[in-house]
């Protein structure tokens, strides 16, 4: 399979006063073409960042400090702003996480679709009117509301509004923060099947920035996950949900309710919280709050290897994985932290 | 606390300074803005740059009358009136009044504007019908035919000149401003600020009003040149104040006076074209300023 | 004191839309949001507000912190009719119950600091000036913003979107108000912080009789704090009653749906087509009769011609003809 995106050894800086916030550090992962790739992990740890540096829509106090994005051939890191802003929409697209604000409150949800439709995607005004019809259909809206003005939809018809715009052009790669967070499990299931659809009819892919684990389940063929800033584990979903590798992923599982196993009993969040990324401890960023911490864990950072094929992992203790695993699915381990 | 002395200043905010920041990318924004700097310098500093009093009944070495002079002669730049004024510091001293009229105005109409935008758009129901009843009716009335009446019929000053105006133009500010406010009504951090107990005022003062002052200085700046220009129509048409010195009323002393017919392009010429430059120079910086507010939707 | 906080009877919120011509043309000038909804929320009650997307679920929140008043029928707060509240006892009101927004982003004034947003109830309420401090502090504590003095002096748009919305939170919570609408407010939290945010739910309503309305589309997670669960479709309750006999027999046949089409954090889940299809019809137009008709797997004539009354099988109230038999 063809590397449709990769990205190598990326850090993003936002400077805040004299400070520099390191939010994504020197992390990387490919997206194989024609994949739907999740990118999850803890509030805060840099999914955004990472998701909108792609797109290069960065917040005005942020910088890319290195590394590179191979898009389809072309470094998007270091492409001037004008051949950037060419491939969005067309060939990149973005779904933002704060969707539901991304409409302009003054014009009717119908022009800014068919906005976008005629300005980059070239089209004449009937076409346009006929394709905004399409996309509303293909995101569960009634297509006479294409004439209201944003806010006089919900939450969930923003966000799927803003989801219909970003496959306005049928893009290569669609990258999408948080985009079915607002939807009811019925709806979100449309729209991830009909993700799904375009991936295998079109050869879409997709990095989806989510927290849903069952969200990640149901579509994502690898996932990534970050903690603080940095990659730490990466590999297809169904090894990362059966044998993580990583002490963080195991934890999540144990935060994460299921409605269809039995009891309702506690949930067992991970006790902490993430370093402050103006000044990141030495060693593994997740020792503070790991189970399994051991000396070497707190002075030297462990570094990503793939340690199986396609498995890649950024853990000192990964070769006791096996071992690990089963004291993480008690909920005492991590109580233990608190 | 660590990071709270370093803290840069908010994106959000330089927002707003990028609104009120003058529009410098547009180069017929920036010849305005050239203009209505020499426009301004010659208004503050109008006694130290004319050379005479703009009234002044002004003799020549022989104590003849120094009327009708060309530019040039005897040291008038630009010549003199029929009664012996000196042109120059006329134009000098007309900047001056036009400043005045057209600050006045600005900032009446603005502020009134403003309140009933404020007004109407938050409260709505009766309030807001009202105001606009009001505004409707302001948009009935003939612009200029109305100025003329009140200033015909009140004691002639430049004041009831503005008042006028000011009477007339709140109401396309008034619109703009309660639509504008209209939607910021319904942004969450409004809503917000209601459901924590904030009271009207507060809301109107701390979340609504910071997003609309730059409209509010948009329209007062349509406002200057549409000042100076009845202003100057006014007191052409004879209903201005005659002590003052402005350009209409420079206009109307030369059409008077026939200098029209005497070929003395060197006394209507320099009031009829400082008019068209400052006018237009206003307008070009607004044009400027509105497409910085508002840059064409597009992404 | 009587025992319940909230009361809605036959409650209705319709929105105005389109103009005097599309009046003229015959379209329809109401979106019926919120169409006759009863019920009573008792003190320290937490209830889960399930609902398709544009079902009406913030529409019922807003009503019932007033950011909306009905335009049919009553809705009440310990006993006053809420619309009708003025003076004082507006006042009163504004600071016993709160909301979470759905959407953090557009929740705080993008002009102010964290430190400011916090604040901002605190001045409201005239809690003392030198008070301030510890309690931003404490209430950012309390959504597991670990750390918050680095939040502080921050504008909205330098925090990530899981910090904003607990930061929306924790202004909701910092005058420790009766009664909450929670609108969406773990949405884009990730599993580790949620079940300590959600933990702290608990214990909120455990310690301080916390009365919720807690609007999720995830079952799981209304599962975890709400003992009781409402299930709205087009405007309209569905089926209410105990959280767990909604998630292990639900009777509604939207209810139905919605639990089955629930995803598990397995990779083998099922890609089955659901039982409904997707897409509400239009609430300008909801179909006569019961509204779920013509998604219903089960319809008949009658559903049709009547509305079904929400009707009492067993622990619950459904609003079905055919449910339970
Ligand atoms: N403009 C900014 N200036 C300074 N710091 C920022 C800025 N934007 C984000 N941050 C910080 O960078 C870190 C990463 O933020 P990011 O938005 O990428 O997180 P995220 O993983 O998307 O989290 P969430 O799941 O909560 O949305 C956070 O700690 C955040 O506070
Ligand atoms: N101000 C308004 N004017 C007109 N219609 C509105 C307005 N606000 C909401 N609506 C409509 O009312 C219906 C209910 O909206 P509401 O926001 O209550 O839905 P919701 O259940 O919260 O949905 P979501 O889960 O997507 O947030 C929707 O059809 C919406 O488009
Ligand atoms: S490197 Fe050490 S501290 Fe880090 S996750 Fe692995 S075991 Fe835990
Ligand atoms: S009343 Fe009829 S249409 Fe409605 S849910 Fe019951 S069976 Fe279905
Ligand atoms: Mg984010
Ligand atoms: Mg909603």
């Amino acid at each position: 399979m063809t590397t449709l995106l990769s990205v190598k050894d990326l850090s993003i800086a936002y400077k805040v006063g004299s400070n520099d916030v390191v939010a994504v550090s020197n992390s990387g992962f490919d997206v194989p073409k024609g994949t739907i790739v999740g990118l999850v992990g803890e509030s805060g740890c840099g999914k955004t960042t990472m998701a909108r540096a792609l797109t290069r829509v960065i917040a005005d106090n942020a910088r890319i400090a290195g590394g590179e994005i191979a898009f389809d051939g072309q470094d998007l890191a270091a492409l001037p702003e004008a051949k950037m802003n060419a491939l969005r929409w067309r060939d990149i697209s973005f779904i933002p996480q704060s969707a539901m604000n991304s409409l302009d409150p003054v014009y009717r949800v119908e022009y800014q679709i068919m906005e976008v439709l005629r300005d980059r995607g070239g089209m004449t005004r009937r076409a346009a009117r006929a394709r905004a019809a399409e996309l509303f259909e293909m995101v569960g809206i009634d297509k006479g509301r294409l004439r209201d003005f944003p806010h006089q939809f919900s939450g969930g018809m923003r966000q799927r509004a803003a989801i219909a715009l970003a496959l306005a052009l049928n893009p290569k790669l669609v990258v999408a923060d948080e985009p079915v967070t607002a939807l009811d499990v019925i709806i979100q299931r449309q729209i991830l099947d009909q993700l799904r659809t375009l991936q295998r009819e079109l050869g879409l892919s997709v990095i989806m920035v989510t927290h849903d684990i069952s969200v990640v389940a149901y579509t994502c063929d690898r996932t990534v996950v970050m903690y603080a800033g940095k990659v730490v584990e990466d590999c297809d979903t169904a090894t990362l949900l059966n044998r993580p590798l990583h002490p963080y992923t195991m934890g999540l599982k144990n935060a994460f309710p299921d409605l269809k196993s039995a009891g309702s009993g506690v949930l067992t969040p991970i006790a902490g919280s993430p370093p402050d990324l103006a000044d990141p401890p030495d060693g593994c960023r997740f020792a503070a709050r790991c189970p399994f911490a051991a000396e070497l864990c707190r002075s030297t950072e462990p570094a990503p290897l793939e340690v199986e094929k396609g498995h890649i992992v950024a853990c000192h203790r990964a070769s006791e994985a096996a071992q690990l695993r089963l004291e993480a699915s008690k909920p005492q381990t991590w109580e233990a932290m608190a | 606390m660590p990071e709270a002395a370093v803290i840069r200043k908010p994106r959000v905010l330089s927002r707003v300074f990028s609104a009120v920041r003058l529009p410098v990318g547009d180069p017929f924004a920036v010849v305005g803005l050239v203009i209505y700097a020499l426009f301004i310098v010659t208004a503050l500093s109008a006694p130290l740059i004319a050379p005479y009093d703009p009234t002044e009944i002004l003799y020549t070495e022989n104590y003849d009358l120094a009327s009708d002079l060309l530019p040039g002669e005897e040291g008038h730049v630009l010549g003199t009136t029929s009664l012996g004024r000196d042109i120059f510091s006329q134009i000098v001293w007309g900047a001056r009044s036009a400043l005045l009229v057209g600050l006045t105005a600005a900032f009446m109409v603005a502020f009134i504007g403003s309140i009933v935008g404020l007004l109407s758009g938050y409260f709505g129901g009766w309030v807001d019908a009202l105001l606009m009843r009001l505004a409707d009716v302001a948009f009935g009335i003939p612009f200029l035919p109305f100025v003329i009446v009140i200033s015909a019929f009140s004691e002639p000053s430049i004041w009831n000149t503005v008042i006028a105006m000011a009477l007339v133009l709140w109401r396309d500010t008034g619109r703009v401003i309660r639509s504008q406010v209209l939607s910021l009504r319904s942004r969450g951090y409004v809503e917000a600020a209601r459901v924590s107990g904030s009271s009207d005022l507060k809301i109107i003062l701390r979340h609504i009003t910071p997003n609309i002052l730059p409209l509010s200085f948009l329209y007062g700046s349509i406002a200057i040149g549409w000042a100076i220009l009845t202003e100057a129509s006014i007191s052409f048409l004879g209903f201005g104040d005659p002590d003052a010195i402005s350009w209409g009323f420079m206009l109307q002393d030369a059409f008077n006076s026939q200098a029209l017919a005497r070929q003395a392009y060197h006394w209507f010429i320099p009031p009829g074209l400082a008019i068209i430059l400052v006018v237009s120079a206003g307008f070009f910086i607004s044009r400027g300023y509105e497409n910085l507010l508002f840059p064409k939707l597009g992404r | 004191m009587s025992d319940s906080l909230i009361e809605m009877t036959n409650a209705q919120l319709h929105y105005k839309v389109g103009n005097s011509i599309s009046a003229m043309m015959g379209l329809p000038s109401t979106v019926k949001a919120v169409d006759g909804v009863s019920l009573t929320l008792k003190r320290g009650e937490s209830v889960g507000l399930l609902g398709e997307s544009g079902c009406g679920k913030t529409s019922m929140g807003r009503v019932l912190v007033r950011l909306e008043q009905v335009t049919g029928g009553s809705a009440r707060f310990d006993g006053k009719e809420i619309g009708q509240m003025k003076g004082a006892e507006l006042q009163a009101f504004r600071s016993r119950s709160q909301m979470i927004f759905q959407n953090p982003f557009d929740a705080v004034n993008p002009r102010y600091s964290i430190r400011r947003t916090l604040e901002e109830p605190l001045s409201n309420a005239g809690i003392k000036r030198g008070e301030w401090h510890d309690r931003v502090i404490a209430a950012l504590e309390l959504v597991g913003l670990g750390d918050p003095e680095q939040f502080l002096e921050r504008f909205p748009h330098q925090l990530s979107g899981g910090q904003l919305q607990r930061v929306v939170m924790a202004r909701a919570l910092i005058l420790e108000p009766e009664f909450v609408v929670a609108d969406e407010p773990v949405s884009m939290l990730d599993v580790s912080v949620r079940a300590g945010v959600l933990n702290v739910f608990r214990d909120v309503r455990d310690r301080l009789g916390l009365t919720a309305i807690y609007i999720s589309h995830d079952l799981a997670l209304v599962r975890y704090v709400c003992e009781r669960t409402i299930v709205m479709y087009l405007g309209r309750i569905m089926e209410d009653g105990p959280t767990e006999d909604i998630v292990h027999a639900p009777l509604h046949p939207y209810t139905q749906a919605l639990v089955a089409a629930v995803p598990t954090p397995h990779v083998d889940q099922s890609h089955a087509p659901l039982p409904i299809g997707a897409g509400a019809p239009d609430p300008r137009n909801p179909p006569s009769g019961c509204v779920f008709r013509d998604r219903c797997p089960l319809v008949q004539d009658r559903c049709a011609s009547d509305i079904p009354q929400p009707r009492k099988i067993g622990t619950r109230l459904v609003a079905c003809h055919f449910a339970g038999s």
